[in-house]
């Protein structure tokens, strides 16, 4: 019986060792050393905040892998010895293997600032991130005050989570808005002002110079690039961005980049070798995402994909409309198809914004087809499927804007924008 | 029950004022639970209620109106009162005792047994004789003593409930009516009805049979009877609401319209049982527990009920064309009938159930008919058939709906009873899962596993299973809360009321990735 081996029990390897399960009768070992079982990583922040416990974010409770007949194996692999088909694991063992997928996921960016490593400076990924920052914030009376450095989805849920705790939060963020890489100009600013509702320090373009100790090791406080005024503080919170979890790669004939390497079809360069998730990366960027894509979405899709591959229907990863969503706070945020923070050339935006500055929609659409290109919506839900479809059936902005109730995904009794939506687009296209 | 959240991590000094508050009015409930004789009841009884609810929002406006409006459940797993802690357990020994002494020794809480009209009452039940003259004449029952703090616990909970959702419009609404049907339907009306027709059995409207499992009692039906018409349309509006009213709105809404906006134990688990929502047991094990158990007390209660009218009615048809065989034939047919349409129209959504419910249906057709040929005037099974029916009332009726079902909502959740035991539940989602425009359906690709719905379901509904899967839901005992569309944090989930096709959707890859892969896998 082939033995598929598959490091990392994330999204994405969990997803692809469910649909072996489905198609063949394969062997199917999972091997990861950070948690027995596979959890939901974006759930995170919930158990430190109290909404849920650890087991509550474990989509399969514990008798399912026995009955699926996934074997989970606790360790960190050390090598890859592609020649031999073998894993040397941490604990001494050596693991042989048919086929290996390499969904291992990301870890925290560390941009070699001085301290970086200190106790008490921790990112916000792991699960030993999440125990870390119990151990030095697990009130406001040791945490005095936290400093998160960076700017994007973790950073801002990381100081959602300080904050349920009442620990004061200083937020440095090297760009001078919100996000404002992914987010047009009217949405980042509108989060920058939710942000401060919330009592959150936000320090726009601001940079972090270093990290200082107090005698013991541990962060004492951080030095501001620009002004050099020096915050003290008790957690220091790295949270800008994350690269693929890889090192243990590095020594084997497994071609890496930034990630591991892989074509269309999840392939690294060695037969037999795959890699899906945050950890892979394209040799070249499909459409408009990025060679890299760590989000969960697109782990669970590779999964997916990959599965057939394993079981014998050869197929390439061909990602459909792009979607992804996040909470900010309070405010939920989705997206489907592209708007990027500034429109394309030959692009333009529409922007709508209502007056409890909780919501707003940013459409962008082509100015000479009218093509409408994508859609971000804040404060409001909105259908997937319907989005899907006029992506597909390449809409005009005219058509979207005019049917957006259709792709309403409030909940019953919510008030209706469409109306006011409306009205402001034509007053946009009559001023413009 | 203004234990809400004792602890006193995290609370601010308003909170704890507004919690000294509500303590000092169920103290003097204690007070007069021990038999002190308060001199002026009607003031007491007034400041009692009126500090417990004053307490409750007191407490709930410095909790969410400080706050900018959005999901508030920071804590709810760290607070011993909500996550099964010392004082979880504290006020689950409390209130199991309270539901024991007043369904078994109601002479503890002060009622007069010795009179039929309650004359002498003391303790407890004495401090509400005021509060019963003023609405209905007449002194307290150890019911009407229930039926006060319950509907006090209902309002000033349901005030938190929707000062913790005041983003949520769903949720506002729903909580408003369940409010309104217990304020009106149970508490008040019944009370007028007694000062209108002081011979009508009580009769709160909104509580269909088999939850009302006295409606078809002899003495039930008797003083419906023997009061003339309006006795005659009420009990025929019992017969009604489940076998018409039901059914249509149930079609159309879903059996949320009767379990998260109109009952009354859907209404207390809604309000005062919020914070205990995230309780429930999410496990398959508990799944499957729960539709044994729910149906078997199904078949209890149709069986008992049947038994029950079968012994008041004769054999002769020149006294009533309703005799003994007619009624039984009747029962029979009709469970006949919906096995059969339900197998004819509904054979693929019913899988592997199907031969459950047939070995269920023979099994209730053959109990009926052993009941027949052995049963007498008095006697079903060899047994009285008023054994039967106290039978039920004690197991199921009290210790299984109070005892358990409120008394243990910091242990097992706010649901217990609705999850496991109700009898109309059970038909309510029966037909919610056959033949309903509701579901809750899933956004697409949009769901992170994250876990916030399943743990919020007070059914205990493994919502998330379903959401990752980007099936929609269409569980029968979901009551359509709304509480894990809510709390998604990606706008994953929306009830709805929709056309009946699409509606069930098992998928194998979600949507967002390659078309042709989903056509691919998706075709099998």
């Amino acid at each position: 019986m082939e033995h598929i081996v598959i490091i990392g029990n994330g999204i994405s390897g969990v997803t692809l060792a469910r649909h072996i399960r489905k198609l063949s009768d394969k062997k199917i070992t999972i091997v990861s050393g950070e948690t027995d079982y596979f959890f939901s990583r974006t759930a995170l922040m919930y158990i430190y905040m109290g909404h849920m416990k650890f087991e509550h974010t474990q989509p399969y409770e514990d008798w399912f892998w026995k009955k699926n007949r996934i074997d989970l194996r606790k360790a960190f692999v050390q090598h890859i010895d592609t020649d031999k088909k073998t894993l040397a694991l941490d604990d001494g063992d050596l693991l042989t293997y048919d086929k290996l997928v390499i969904a291992t996921g990301s870890k925290p960016n560390k941009f070699g600032w001085p301290g970086q490593d200190l106790d008490g400076v921790m990112g916000m990924y792991h699960k030993q991130d999440l125990e870390n920052l119990e151990a030095y914030a697990p009130n406001n009376k040791v945490c005095k005050r936290a400093v998160i450095v960076g700017g994007g989805l973790i950073g801002i849920e990381l100081a959602e989570m300080l904050n349920s705790r009442n620990i004061p939060v200083t937020f440095l963020v090297r760009e001078s808005s919100f996000w404002n890489g992914v987010l047009p100009e009217g949405e980042s600013v509108m989060i920058n002002r939710h942000i401060k509702n919330h009592h959150i320090d936000l320090r726009l373009s601001t940079n972090l110079k270093e990290i200082k100790s107090d005698s013991n090791g541990k962060v004492k406080s951080v030095i501001i690039e620009e002004t050099g005024e020096e915050i003290a503080c008790d957690v220091v919170g790295l949270t800008a961005g994350v690269s693929p979890n890889i090192d243990f790669i590095k020594s084997s004939n497994i071609e890496t980049g930034r990630g591991v390497k892989v074509n269309r079809y999840l392939e690294t360069n060695v037969p037999d070798v795959y890699a899906i998730g945050d950890c892979a990366e394209q040799h070249e960027a499909i459409g408009n995402r990025r060679p890299i894509e760590a989000v969960w979405y697109t782990g669970r899709m590779m999964g997916e994909t990959l599965a057939q591959t394993i079981c014998g229907n050869r197929i390439q990863y061909k990602p459909g409309h792009w979607f992804n969503s996040a909470k900010f706070l309070d405010i939920e945020y989705q997206t489907y198809g592209w708007v990027f923070s500034k429109p394309k050339e030959g692009h333009a935006h529409f922007h709508w914004r209502h007056a409890d500055d909780t919501k707003c929609i940013t459409i962008e659409y082509d100015i000479s087809t009218n093509q409408f290109v994508g859609i971000n919506t804040f404060g409001i839900r909105m259908r997937h499927e319907t989005f899907d479809t006029w992506l597909t059936e390449n809409r005009d902005v005219d058509y979207v804007i005019n049917h957006l109730s259709e792709a309403n995904f409030d909940p019953e009794f919510y008030s209706h924008y469409e109306t006011e939506v409306l009205s402001a687009y034509n007053n946009q296209l009559q001023t413009a | 029950m203004s234990l809400a959240k004792p602890d006193a991590i995290n609370i601010s000094t308003k909170q704890k004022v507004a919690l000294a508050i509500g303590i000092i009015g169920l103290f003097i409930l204690a007070l007069a639970l021990f038999n002190t004789n308060f001199p002026n009841k009607g003031v007491f009884l007034t400041l009692a209620l009126g500090l417990i609810t004053i307490g409750i929002v007191v407490y709930s406006r410095d909790a969410y109106l400080t706050k900018l409006e959005g999901i508030k459940n920071d804590g709810v797993w760290f607070k011993s009162i909500s996550s099964r802690g010392v004082w979880g357990w504290i006020v689950g020994v409390i209130l199991t005792t309270f539901y024991i002494v007043l369904y078994f020794y109601p002479q503890y809480l002060g009622l007069d047994t010795a009179t039929k009209d309650h004359a002498n009452n003391t303790g407890l039940v004495s401090l509400f004789d005021p509060l019963s003259q003023l609405l209905s004449g007449r002194n307290a029952s150890q019911w009407f003593v229930y039926g006060a703090l319950y509907t006090v616990a209902i309002l000033a909970f349901g005030y938190k409930f929707i000062l913790k959702y005041r983003h949520n419009r769903y949720q506002q609404i729903r909580t408003v009516s369940v409010m309104f049907f217990q304020l009106g339907f149970a508490f008040l009306i019944p009370e007028f009805m007694y000062v209108m027709n002081n011979d009508l059995p009580y009769y709160d409207l909104k509580s269909v049979w088999p939850l009302n499992y006295y409606i078809f009692d002899e003495w039930s039906v008797n003083g419906f009877l023997s009061n003339g018409s309006i006795g005659l349309a009420l009990i025929l509006f019992g017969i009604i609401s489940i076998f018409v009213i039901t059914p249509i709105l149930t079609y159309k809404f879903g059996k949320r319209w009767y379990c998260s906006w109109v009952c009354g134990c859907g209404g207390l688990a809604e309000t005062a049982g919020d914070s205990f929502r995230q309780l429930s047991s999410k496990k398959m094990s508990a799944w499957k527990l729960e539709r044994w158990l729910i149906h078997l007390v199904l078949v209890f209660s149709v069986v008992m009920t049947t038994a029950m009218v079968y012994t008041y009615l004769g054999y002769d048809s020149n006294d009533f064309w309703l005799t003994r065989g007619v009624f039984i034939a009747l029962v029979i047919g009709f469970l006949t009938v919906v096995f059969a349409g339900v197998m004819l129209f509904k054979r693929q959504e019913l899988g592997k159930d199907a031969k459950y419910g047939a070995i269920g249906l023979f099994a209730v057709i053959a109990i009926l008919i052993t009941m027949h040929l052995t049963g007498t005037n008095e006697n079903v099974f060899y047994v009285k058939a008023g054994n039967l029916r106290s039978a039920y009332g004690i197991y199921i009726g009290s210790i299984f709906s109070g005892v358990i079902g409120t008394g243990f909502y910091p242990i097992l959740g706010s649901r217990s009873w609705c999850r496991f035991g109700c009898p109309m539940a059970a038909i309510l989602g029966f037909q919610q899962r056959l033949f309903s425009k509701f579901r809750i359906t899933t956004n697409g690709g949009q769901c992170i596993s994250c876990g916030n719905c399943s743990n919020s379901c007070e059914m205990g509904i493994d919502v998330r299973h379903y959401a990752q899967k980007g099936e929609n839901i269409v569980r029968s005992s979901c009551v359509g809360c709304g509480i894990c569309s809510a709390v998604c944090p990606r706008g994953v989930l929306k009830l709805e009321n929709d056309s009946m096709k699409g509606r069930i959707n098992p998928t194998e890859v979600l949507l967002g990735n390659d078309v042709d892969l989903m056509d691919l896998v998706n075709q099998k």
